[in-house]
């Protein structure tokens, strides 16, 4: 059977429109995650509260009604505080989470991610942060005045190797 | 004469769809083999990336590096097959999709198709996965982009002991070890598609792996040209401390980021999870009563094995004959079976010759029997009036031959060509029929696969039972048809019509 060449040529552009299309929506439209004239501010933090209780001496009465094997001297309740975090950005509020500690016993770190378009230029960064059992108040601040470049990002972390509050 | 459940509406605006690109043939048709050519795709990718992954640093500090100089300074082959690579991908996922919805159509995502619609559901995410993890190995501006934003959308669930978004908060963040997992997801995620794919082909009898020669040529010639015509390039080198400006983005693989942004991460969580409820639900959707499915005659069952060898869902296995010692009877598995008939058309003893008064066949379809296509074709012989007498053997799913019958045309739909025992057409012809013309339809457009396969070489002689050689071969024809092929048949009629004048054959 002859095939006309019409049909040869309409199964070509059908052809070629396919892998076009695939090779034109494979690396186009182009895409700008963030608009030029911003930068973003990303929190995160990966921190254990403190203990809500502090160790405790425990009498001999106490030690003799328990196991031998599990006669410890102090006991230590394990539940940590949620930590709470605050942002302001030039004076106004930009976040404030409070992370509950990971875990069944509630003894394991609290964490935190957010991640904020800000506009580029010179913006003031005050960050506190609470990790007791504390309900005024806070227990690590941080104010520094900071410098966006345009697309920059600038990480808020905590870590207390480093003294706390950190802007990087 | 029809007994058969036409096909619904969907499935017939789908195949006249598709018959639409069958501009040269059903074999230039990728809409005719969307399974066989991601099958083809996957090995092409698996193939490249073999390839690609002997010859990058696998580190945080010389991925990017390595990739660059594979695109430079051996573009004619090693960036070559980086393009090839990332295109097969995106036409895997295109194809696939459309592949899904194909098989939706075509209403094969339940009953006897279940297991291989729910396999083949599971594949999708797999493949997302899969893909999404390719563009974190080149640890470029596009890896760095996809992979805080991946990260940022699993956070969602509250399963990470720690966030995964602070692997990749800063440079520091970034380790050799973090790399060995984007290989992982980006090496083992396509090795559990495989077995996924080996259980999504279990059901299937003759599944087409490879899509025919032609289409196997234009296939990876496009590939190559695409990889030539515009090569993939790599962005500026990741830089965690930046927010990359503009991406030469891949919307095929990459879509759910700026979806997640656009959004929220909960919307397209819920969105993922209901579409894929939906379709792992589908097969529980209600439908018309299910046809009964094939039913075996055992003292009628030679134990020959033909009906194995033609069901196209692998649904009949041999056991042992209960009655006859030494033989074995065909067993047909009801969840498997798609109430086809191939295997009544496979059945030796399903020849009208036999000289019974009613036609007991080995294997049979309840709902339309072999003896009741040799009563109506007995009694319409009688009693049309017309100078010529030509019996129609067609699908029900297929063509609608209706408007046909008359005083000289005798129509008889099939639930499938294949059901149709070979023998039919010569008995046609001793029992006063002027000719036959047997109605397929088109090449790999069968509903049931193999129908239009396995009638063509019955009739041509290559696959028993056979036609016999004796019968006049100016006395029947076959014809393929598409659903809205009307003319076609017309033409294919009138065709017979002009030989029977031509040759004088009359019964």
């Amino acid at each position: 059977m002859t095939i006309h060449p019409l049909r040869w040529l309409s199964q070509a552009v059908l052809y070629v429109a396919f892998a076009a299309a695939i090779a034109l929506f494979s690396q186009w439209p182009p895409h700008r995650p963030l608009a030029a004239d911003q930068a973003l501010l990303k929190v995160s933090f990966l921190h254990h509260g403190q203990r809500l209780q502090d160790c405790v001496e425990q009498s001999p009465e106490e030690l003799a009604k328990l196991p031998p094997n599990m006669r410890a001297p102090t006991r230590c309740p394990r539940e940590r505080a949620p930590v709470t975090i605050e942002v302001d950005l030039d004076g106004r509020p930009l976040f404030r989470d409070t992370a509950a500690p990971a875990g069944l016993s509630r003894d394991g770190a609290a964490s935190v991610y957010r991640s904020m378009p800000v506009a580029a230029g010179t913006h003031r960064v005050q960050v506190r942060l609470r990790d007791t059992a504390r309900t005024q108040g806070f227990d690590y601040s941080h104010d520094e005045r900071v410098v966006f470049a345009p697309l920059q990002v600038r990480v808020v972390d905590f870590s207390a190797e480093q003294g706390g509050i950190t802007l990087k | 004469m029809s007994a058969t459940a036409p096909a619904t509406r969907v499935t017939s605006w789908w195949r006249g769809f598709e018959d639409r690109f069958d501009l040269v043939s059903p074999r230039w048709n990728p809409l005719r083999h969307l399974g066989a050519i991601a099958f083809l795709l996957f090995w092409v990718l698996v193939a490249t990336g073999v390839y690609l992954y002997a010859v990058i640093d696998t580190s945080v500090t010389g991925a990017y590096s390595s990739i660059e100089r594979l695109s430079r300074e051996q573009w004619w082959f090693g960036g070559l097959l980086r393009s090839v690579h990332r295109y097969a991908a995106d036409w895997f996922a295109v194809v696939a999709v459309i592949h899904l919805v194909r098989e939706w159509a075509l209403g094969r995502f339940r009953a006897y198709a279940t297991s291989s619609w729910l396999t083949g559901v599971v594949l999708l995410p797999l493949l997302a996965v899969s893909a999404i993890g390719g563009f974190w190995l080149n640890w470029d501006q596009l890896g760095q982009y996809s992979a805080s934003a991946s990260a940022e959308w699993l956070d969602w669930w509250p399963l990470f002991g720690a966030p995964l978004t602070r692997n990749v908060l800063a440079a520091t963040a970034i380790s050799d070890r973090l790399f060995s997992l984007f290989v992982f997801v980006h090496i083992g995620v396509p090795l559990l598609m495989l077995f996924g794919l080996w259980f999504h082909l279990r059901r299937l009898a003759y599944a087409a792996v490879w899509p025919p020669r032609p289409l196997r040529r234009v296939l990876l010639g496009g590939l190559l040209m695409m990889a030539l015509a515009a090569p993939i390039q790599s962005h500026a080198p990741a830089n965690l401390a930046q927010v990359p400006a503009v991406l030469a983005y891949d919307w095929i693989l990459l879509f759910v980021h700026p979806l997640v942004a656009a959004t929220s991460a909960t919307t397209v969580w819920l969105g993922v999870l209901a579409m894929l409820a939906l379709l792992l639900l589908l097969p529980l959707w209600p439908m018309r009563a299910r046809p009964a499915v094939a039913e075996v005659h055992a003292r009628h069952c030679s134990g020959c094995r033909r009906c194995v060898a033609d069901c196209p869902y692998d649904a009949i296995t041999m056991v042992p004959h209960p009655e006859r010692r030494g033989f074995a009877l065909a067993e047909v598995d009801a969840d498997a079976c798609a109430s086809c008939g191939l295997c009544v058309g496979a059945c030796p003893s399903s020849t009208p010759f036999r000289s019974m008064a009613r036609l007991v066949t080995g294997i049979d379809l309840p709902q339309q029997p072999i003896d009741d296509l040799r009563q109506a074709l007995r009694s319409r012989l009688v009693t049309m009036p017309g100078r010529q007498r030509i019996v129609v053997f067609g699908c029900a799913q297929g063509v609608a031959m209706r408007d046909l019958d008359g005083d000289d045309v005798a129509t008889f739909d099939l639930t499938c060509i294949g059901q149709l025992p070979p023998s039919f057409v010569e008995y046609a012809l001793r029992d006063g029929a002027s000719a036959v013309l047997v109605v397929a339809c088109r090449e790999s457009a069968c509903v049931f696969r193999l129908g239009q396969r396995w009638t063509h070489e019955r009739l041509a002689g290559t696959r028993a039972p056979v036609l016999r050689a004796t019968v006049d071969p100016t006395r029947w024809g076959m014809v393929a048809c598409g659903v809205q092929d009307g003319s076609i048949l017309r033409a294919a009629l009138a065709a017979l019509r002009h030989r029977l004048e031509r040759t004088g054959s009359a019964p």
